[in-house]
């Protein structure tokens, strides 16, 4: 069993701090869904854990079985084994995203033990079929052009090829028709199992009708303030966000404001 | 300041190496009148670069000898690589100022195609020589540097594709720079004839890693009538030289002129390429790649002039700076007064790889006739931090990433080259380069 372990997080994003002090400890085996309105933090959670370049950590921990992951480069954070789905995935001219794939995946071999291009097609056609891709996506080149479901689709793909063993999801759902947000839950559900955790981070309860989460975040100002199990999920989606802001005496849930 | 043209050699220098080489007496005239004009014309003026300190006419020596290869068995293995040997039956190989390799095919040379190097050409075939060199292409007395390449001239090819003769495997010349004592005044004559076809492609390769002489290289390229001609390039010189590289061609009646330059010196150059759209309904496509490294200033001049109706031209440049490299990217479409119906097509684009490399692309268009259509496209730009996290967000290495956005970046125009082994060549270069 690996642990991803958050303690008393706090970044900040142009010198202005955005997460004031996240808990969360997150067991592979698990589904975590993060939710909460926007402007509370949830996005910069996601952004900071992976070393996304404009988000400076200034106190706090990630460690990943122990290990400092925010010492880490953002390749050897993905390589110690975290993935992050992203909201606005890159576009990348002239790199076909099967050659961007193959080397993400020798990435994380020895030299030498890359893996056989037939092997390579083989895994990567099976799990577009899954996804109900078309076959030229691996041959356009890295999400140029793509609608915002295929991009969507695109991350999910990758998340299976290469079966890291915490993956974040950043609004996955968001953009999504019924029909790609199926697709895109019968992927992550498929990944679902013993090496597997993940930290779901939406603001529709849609999503969890599809991913059961075992546990429920619900983040206000920069931080945690309410968890529970999948039933928090549905009376949010039944009562909305306010019965938390009264019960814990907030009237702005955005960052920058304090209760 | 002015830049101190005087040459160590003299009128009775050129005089004796042009008879040395049993020139045909209107070459040697050409030569002396060149030298006679040296002193009063100016230099290019290549925008935005400033030329005026650099060093186009010091150099340790005209000519240097190397020996010859009598077997492609011979060659060095950088060449080797360039050369598919088995299936390579049309190759000139010229070391340093030595014409040291050259093969045709007996099926093209029964149909009279002409392929030696630029002494044999002058003495053999003087008349068709003189009918294309330096006339309706490149004029001497341009400026400064293409009189002081038509003096010196010291190597060379020349190709003649008779009429409808068409040649379907590429005709490829290396020109091998060994010795760093080397200056190489090359020309390059290629006429494709009424309805032939030819694919050529020239490779420079220095295999010294600095060197100390000039090169001053011109290549012009004669297209006739509903003949088509692919260039391809790639051109690998090395830091020490500074380089003036004039690619010209002329289009007749409905031919089409393609280049495919593979930009990959090391040198300071300054590269001036420019289509003559003459003949109505001919075509001259330019595709171009660059990657300047160290400190490296580059300057490329692409120029496609119509003169012809319904003339199509199209100019698609793509160039990496790295460390302290600069370029200027100016490309040029040019629309006379009478080319009704033409298009003239652009796009030019740096990407920058460090804080202090330096890249300007400037499109122009310049358009003396109203029934035609034009578009151009132009982008300098920084390696985009995001696209970076993105890629080492999947483990892949910075160093890794920054190597796939290169290739991706050069890639919409490596994959448009009409020449699959300048394509492969090319990306062996650039990945070198940008190791």
């Amino acid at each position: 069993m690996s642990t991803l372990v958050i303690k008393n997080l706090h970044v900040a994003i142009d010198g202005k701090e955005i997460l004031k002090g996240v808990n969360l400890t997150i067991n592979t085996n698990e589904i975590h869904a993060i939710m909460g309105p926007n402007g509370t933090g949830k996005s910069t959670l996601a952004s900071a854990i992976m070393g996304h370049p404009k988000y400076e950590v200034t106190s706090g921990s990630v460690e990943l079985d122990g290990e400092d992951v925010l010492e880490m480069e953002v390749d050897e954070r993905a390589k110690a084994g975290l993935f992050l789905a992203m909201q606005y995935p890159s576009e990348i001219t002239g790199v076909t995203n099967a050659d961007f794939l193959r080397s993400a995946i020798n990435a994380r071999r020895e030299e030498g033990e890359e893996i056989s291009l037939m092997k390579f097609i083989r895994e990567l056609d099976s799990k577009m079929e899954f996804l109900e891709m078309d076959v030229d996506m691996a041959q356009r080149y890295l999400n140029e052009g793509f609608s915002g479901g295929e991009k969507k689709r695109n991350e999910i793909l990758q998340l299976m090829m290469l079966q890291p063993k915490f993956a974040i999801l950043d609004e996955i759902d968001s953009g999504l028709d019924i029909d790609a947000l199926k697709v895109v839950s019968k992927g992550i559900n498929e990944m679902r199992g013993e090496g597997f955790g993940s930290l779901i981070i939406t603001h529709y309860q849609r999503l969890l009708n599809y991913i059961t989460p075992d546990y429920v975040h619900v983040m206000m100002q920069g931080r945690v303030v309410k968890s529970g199990g999948p039933e928090l999920a549905q009376k949010l989606e039944a009562q909305g966000y306010d019965w938390i802001k009264e019960e814990l005496g907030i009237e702005d849930e955005t960052v920058g404001q304090e209760a | 300041m002015t830049v101190e043209t005087k040459l160590a050699l003299t009128e009775q220098d050129i005089r004796s190496f042009s008879e040395g080489n049993q020139e045909p007496s209107w070459m040697t005239e050409l030569r002396l009148k060149a030298l006679g004009e040296l002193e009063t014309l100016p230099m290019p003026t290549p925008d935005k670069t400033k030329i005026t300190n650099w060093n186009f006419t010091e150099f340790p020596t005209h000519t240097v000898e190397s020996n010859a290869y009598t077997s492609l068995e011979e060659l060095p293995e950088e060449v080797k690589a360039l050369v598919h040997a088995e299936e390579q039956k049309n190759i000139y190989i010229q070391r340093n100022n030595t014409p040291a390799f050259v093969t045709l095919s007996a099926d093209l040379q029964a149909k009279g195609v002409i392929f030696t190097d630029i002494y044999t050409a002058l003495r053999e075939h003087s008349d068709l020589v003189q009918k294309y060199f330096m006339t309706d292409g490149v004029k001497v007395n341009e400026h400064k540097l293409t009189a002081l390449h038509a003096a010196l001239l010291n190597g060379g090819v020349f190709v003649y594709v008779p009429k409808n003769v068409v040649i379907e495997e590429p005709v490829q010349v290396i020109y091998l720079h060994d010795n760093d004592s080397a200056s190489l005044f090359n020309h390059t004559l290629l006429v494709a004839d009424e309805n032939s076809a030819v694919t050529y492609v020239e490779n420079y390769l220095s295999t010294v890693e600095k060197t100390t002489g000039q090169a001053n290289i011109i290549s012009e390229v004669i297209v006739k009538d509903n003949a088509k001609v692919t260039f391809g390039t790639v051109d690998v010189l090395a830091e020490g030289f500074t380089t003036y590289v004039n690619r010209r061609g002329v289009t007749s009646r409905d031919a089409v002129l393609e280049w495919a330059l593979g930009m990959m010196n090391d040198s300071d150059t300054i590269s001036e390429n420019v289509t003559h759209l003459v003949g109505d309904n001919s075509e001259g496509h330019v595709k171009m790649v660059v990657v300047g490294r160290g400190k490296q200033k580059q300057n490329f001049t692409t120029k496609v002039i119509h003169w012809g109706k319904h003339t199509e031209g199209q100019i698609l440049k793509h160039g990496v700076m790295k460390d302290e490299a600069s370029s200027i990217f100016n490309g040029i479409g040019k629309i006379e007064f009478g080319a009704t119906k033409s298009n003239a097509e652009q796009e030019s684009r740096v990407l920058m790889l460090s804080e202090k490399a330096r890249g300007d692309a400037n499109p122009i268009l310049l358009i003396d006739e109203d029934d035609v259509t034009a578009g151009h496209a132009a982008s300098v730009g920084r390696v985009d931090p995001l696209q970076l996290y993105y890629l080492m967000s999947r483990g892949i290495s910075k160093h890794e990433a920054e190597r796939l956005v290169i290739h991706g970046f050069l890639a919409p125009v490596v994959n448009e080259l009409p020449i699959e082994g300048v394509k492969k060549q090319l990306t062996e270069v650039i990945e070198r380069k940008v190791r």
